[in-house]
């Protein structure tokens, strides 16, 4: 069972109280019918399964309540950092200050 | 005594004297003694029988790695346990047990037939044979197999323990109490950091329990294992755990730990859980697991009596039990010569040793000539003899070539073999840790870690006892940080340690009629391995399926090395690039009762109960789980069947009251400034002109356009919502809710609060309905002009506040009463005081699916099914047209989701109108159309329809909408049902009732 960092009660939590919630960082459309057909077939369905670093929402279900976001190792199932929903995707440099 | 016992060795106690039964025969063991050392104390080796060929099977470690002795132990009535591993089962007064896979008897099995035909049964023989033609599957392979195959019978009344779990946290969690383990938590334990060492044995010490003549800081290895114990005993940061395997080692060092409480013990002696699972979150991880001892690989090295060097040790030190009179060894590695000296001493007499090496150690050679045992270097042993019990072995000189010579015969009734050792890397590689491969030792040990963990002694590949103290106490001082100082020990008697690796020993005979086993519990033999690579399996994975080596319940611990390099050998690789199996939880069979803990009968789920259940439950109710919740389904009168009570129920409530107890509804109240304009994007609907005061049946999309939830939605005042949701989708809906409240419109200021558990809600139905409520309500007037159908009105009923709804899921008259869960009882109460003079009927949720159907109101996820549009079901009228957006709305206006061919919600009356017909089945064109059929929808419900009189279903059909007064067909078993096409309103299509 994995420990989750929750940034807003700020303490690592067991993965019970967590809930997974989707790839991170794909806005909806701030006006939906202007889309073609494909653009919002690819909203709607296109992720980007990557082998290695992955930016995912989750949320802390049974604690605060709140969405955050996370960067995770798909790898080896390691959480690289989390942070608040809002804050844009975390630089390479970044992610590797945290890891240190 | 019994003849093979040795008086004043071993820990058992010889006062304590303990009867057993082992396969209908009385004997007598020891206190201390496992199953396999009381047998072993009485001369039987021949303990069961292999798994496919049905060969007779010794007792062949003594430890957790035991791949033949395999017994059902049976503690009384739901308490039999198959599989039992005779080595690690502790002795009791009046266990029982028995030994597996024979019939009719152990001596006399028709299944060793399996082994005279063995070269019919090679590797992947399954896969192979049994395939045509298809009914002999069926018929005559499965049931033959699965006669004579399986190990152990399994049990069949519930189990009778409890069992008991735990979460735990420490600083340091050292797994494994041999010396390696001990040094380490000595020295971590020291700074005060808190320890828990656990270890699968009845008593720490390891190797030293089968080592006592070793000194260490110039004690006797027991008596400075009894003060390790002692200082450890004495430290309240520390937390000792015997018979306590860790079974799995998960992300960040979070290990569960199976501590086993009352196996030991007399059946039913004890008030205590069976086992106890103890989920440990660890700062930091030692793994001390120690190693396990190779079989050597030659003909008939499976013959009862032959068993591990180290076994054969630790039977005389530890348990003070001979393994023969008359013993040979055959060894690559040093570490047998301490057995048979051990032995010898002990007297044993011990015959020969058969070193396959050339120049065994000089000071190996001498002690065994001052013992007078014979030692044959460079010899292999080719074969072995014996029925029961070994009787020979066959030994042959080879010469530097490689050549074997002539072949000599001894005597003997034990044979004990060492391949060395291989470290137990099982948990390290849970934990996803790299293993090297270590060229000298022939073996994986680990590597680059994965978590924060070190290892420590022979599980390390650091074999000797003074350098696995002096790594477990430097692992141990690691794990306090600067703080530690590693403890110092000083060895006396340390015996040498070093060996080589065969694979097959080398023989004159024909190897491929060898029956020389790698894997003892799945009867894989060399041979199969080398054929398995013939047939084109390279992958060691593919291997290992094909010939399920290391597949038994032993997980390979005896065999996964051996079958790699051989494999490796016949694919022509070095072993590391062939590469181990993987290496997965549990390390041991645990059982499920440990994993299950707490979680069963009652506590194996959470039953949640309205406020008004104790009243269901004392008038009769039957009830059906619905989510967690236990609702009443309906209340049969006595003598009534289901039909029966559902028929009088529907009757009572479409003539004169019926009464419901909806609580179970989900509600979210959502609230702010903002709270319409949310409602506006979250639901297909429009809510800004919904007065307050005024309800309105909303409809919940996903974003991909289909039906999640509905419910009716009630508008308090202009920033107040009260939303009611499905009952299995309450939580659902809140979670959607809040998704796109934090992190899509975060500027909005709404808030939600779910208030399911808080209102108790009554539904009451039925054209006397507002003649009931009225004398009860107080500061609303229930007036149908005043109080219309689909408002909302907040007061009070009984004296406690309410919000009252005036909403219909029945077509009658209805009123939905929201009141303080905490008053829901006394109002249902109250309530069905004031209706008996209406004859007021208590309905379950049957007699509400019955009702609503007629009506056509849908069940989500009953008559939608994740795939289902607004437009599918016949809800157009439910989405706000000029709305820019909502949740799904994009979607709507996809190509595929307007195809007039999409499955359309429609009504069905079968021609017959007794005929309900099944929910689910499906639905064809005609009844004389080719097979396969082309299915054009399905049955979403289907009730029998008490106020017509008839069936009624409804159903998705492909153009339904379009197709209504056609004639279709549901084959069910037994016939083909005919059935015309209707709308989904099958009483009181204008809704007359509903106006009054
Ligand atoms: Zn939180």
């Amino acid at each position: 069972m994995l420990l989750i960092h929750c940034p807003y009660c700020r303490e690592a939590r067991p993965e019970i109280e967590f809930s997974y919630a989707g790839e991170a960082h794909i806005a909806r459309p701030a006006d939906p019918s202007v889309l073609s057909d494909e653009a919002w077939r690819d909203f709607l369905f296109i992720r980007s399964n990557p082998r290695g670093t992955h930016y995912e929402r989750w949320r802390h279900t049974h604690g605060c309540a709140r969405f955050f976001n996370a960067v995770r190792d798909t790898v080896s199932d390691k959480f690289l950092m989390t942070y608040e929903a809002g804050r844009p995707r975390p630089s390479e440099a970044e992610i590797e200050e945290h890891r240190s | 005594m019994t003849g093979y016992r040795v008086a004043g060795r071993g820990r058992v106690d010889p006062d304590a004297r303990l009867r057993f039964i082992f396969d209908g025969r009385s004997y007598e063991g020891l206190h201390g003694d496992t199953l396999a050392s009381a047998l072993l104390a009485n001369g039987v080796h021949f303990v069961g029988r292999s798994f496919k060929y049905h060969r007779p099977r010794g007792i062949m470690s003594a430890g957790v790695e035991e791949a033949n002795a395999l017994v059902g132990v049976d503690r009384g009535r739901g308490r039999y346990t198959p599989n039992t591993r005779a080595t690690v089962l502790e002795l009791y007064d009046g266990l029982t047990a028995e030994s597996q896979n024979y019939w009719p008897s152990l001596r006399y099995d028709i299944g060793a037939v399996n082994d005279i035909a063995a070269p019919l049964i090679p590797a992947g023989f399954y896969y192979k044979t049994f395939k045509w033609p298809a009914s002999f599957w069926n018929k005559v392979y499965e049931p033959v197999i699965r006669r004579s195959a399986g190990l152990g019978r399994a049990p069949t009344a519930p189990d009778a323990d409890r069992y008991a779990s735990r979460f735990a946290h420490c600083d340091v969690l050292i797994v494994g109490a041999g010396p390696a383990g001990l040094a380490a938590a000595l020295t971590a334990s020291e700074s005060g950091a808190r320890v828990i060492l656990a270890d699968e044995n009845p008593e720490i010490g390891g190797s030293l329990l089968s080592d006592p003549a070793v000194q260490i800081d110039g004690k006797d290895a027991w008596n400075w294992l009894e003060e390790a114990r002692a200082t450890l005993a004495g430290r309240a940061n520390v937390t000792l755990l015997t018979r306590t395997t860790a079974i799995g080692y998960y992300h960040q060092n979070f290990l569960g730990l199976v501590q086993r409480l009352t196996d030991h013990l007399p059946a039913a002696a004890s008030s205590l859980p069976r086992e106890r699972m103890w989920k440990v979150r660890a700062a930091q991880v030692v793994l001390a697991q120690g190693a396990i001892e190779r079989p050597l690989v030659f003909d008939g090295n499976d013959r009862p009596g032959v068993m591990l060097a180290g076994a054969g040790r630790s039977f005389l030190n530890r348990y003070g039990v001979k393994v023969g009179n008359r013993v040979a060894v055959v060894t690559v590695h040093d570490s047998a010569y301490l057995a048979a000296f051990d032995l010898a001493r002990a007297g044993a007499g011990v015959a020969t040793i058969v070193d396959l090496r050339r120049n065994p150690r000089a000071a190996l050679l001498a002690e065994a000539r001052s013992l007078g045992i014979e030692v044959l270097s460079g010899w292999t042993v080719t074969a072995t003899k014996g029925r029961a019990r070994i009787a020979e072995i066959r030994v042959n000189p080879v010469d530097q070539n490689g050549k074997v010579g002539a072949a000599r015969m001894i005597g003997c009734d034990a044979l004990l073999m060492s391949g060395g050792w291989t470290p137990s890397v099982h948990l390290f590689s849970h934990s996803k840790g790299a293993l090297d491969w270590r060229e000298d030792l022939q073996a994986f040990v680990p590597g680059a870690p994965n978590e924060a963990v070190r290892c420590a002694g022979a599980g390390n590949g650091t074999f000797g006892l003074a350098a696995a103290l002096a790594e477990g106490a430097a692992a141990g001082a690691a794990t306090a940080g600067s703080a530690g100082t590693p403890t110092v020990f000083s060895v006396d008697g340390e015996a040498p340690f070093s060996g080589v690796y065969f694979r097959e020993l080398p023989t004159d005979r024909d190897p491929t009629r060898a029956k020389a086993f790698i894997d003892f519990q799945n009867d894989v033999t060399a041979k199969d391995i080398r054929l398995a690579v013939r047939e084109g399996f390279r992958s060691i994975e593919h291997v290992k399926r094909y010939t399920t080596n290391g597949m038994a319940t032993d997980q390979g611990k005896t065999s996964n090395i051996n079958g790699l390099m051989i494999a490796a050998d016949a694919v022509g690789k070095p072993a590391p690039e062939v590469g181990l199996t993987t290496f997965r939880p549990p390390y041991t069979p645990t059982t499920f009762g440990a994993f299950v803990g707490y979680s069963r009968d009652a506590h194996f789920e959470v039953e949640r109960k309205t406020s008004i259940d104790s009243w269901a439950e004392a008038n009769g109710a039957v009830f059906e789980p619905v989510s967690l919740w236990r609702r009443a389904w309906y209340f049969p009168r006595s003598g009534e069947s289901m039909h029966e009570a559902v028929a009088r129920e529907c009757r009572a409530t479409r003539r004169s009251l019926g009464i419901f107890d909806a609580s179970t509804l989900g509600k979210i109240e959502v609230v702010g400034p903002d709270a319409a304009e949310f409602m506006n994007r979250m639901y297909t609907n429009a809510w800004t002109k919904l007065a307050p005061g005024r309800c309105r049946y909303g409809l919940l999309l996903g974003e991909d356009g289909f039906i999640r939830d509905d419910g009716v939605i009630g508008r308090l005042s202009d920033e107040r919502f009260h939303v009611t949701t499905t009952t299995g989708g309450a939580a659902r809906v809140l979670a959607t809710m809040e998704d796109y409240l934090q992190t899509e419109w975060p500027d909005l200021k709404v808030w939600l609060t779910s208030t399911s558990e808080q209102w108790a809600v009554i539904a009451l139905n039925g054209p006397n309905a507002r003649k009931v409520l009225e004398p009860l309500v107080q500061g609303i007037d229930l007036n149908g002009e005043a109080f219309p159908h689909m408002a909302v009105r907040e007061g009070k009923i009984c004296g406690v506040p309410t919000r009252l709804f005036r909403v219909s899921f029945t077509g009658e008259l209805g009123f939905e009463v929201n009141v303080p869960a905490r008053f829901g009882l006394s109002v249902w109460k109250a309530l069905i005081e004031q209706g008996r003079p209406y004859d007021i009927t208590p309905y379950g949720t049957e007699t509400m699916h019955a009702l609503r159907a007629e009506k056509g109101f849908i069940i989500v996820g009953q008559d939608t099914d994740g795939t289902v549009t607004p437009h599918d079901a016949g809800m157009s009228w439910a989405i706000g047209k000029t709305k820019p957006d909502f949740v799904g709305k994009r979607s709507l206006a996809r190509p595929d989701m307007q195809d007039p061919k999409r499955k359309q919600l429609v009504g069905l009356l079968t021609e017959k109108p007794e005929t309900v017909l099944e929910e689910g089945a499906q639905i064809v064109d005609g009844p004389y159309a080719a097979v396969p059929m082309p299915m054009i929808g399905h049955v979403t419900s289907s009730y029998h329809s008490e106020t017509l009189g008839r069936s009624i279903a409804l159903a998705l059909i492909q153009g339904g909408h379009g197709r209504k007064g056609e004639t279709v067909y549901v084959p069910m078993p037994g016939a083909m049902h005919k059935a015309t096409i209707t709308d989904t309103v099958f009483v009181d299509k204008e809704g007359a009732k509903l106006n009054v």
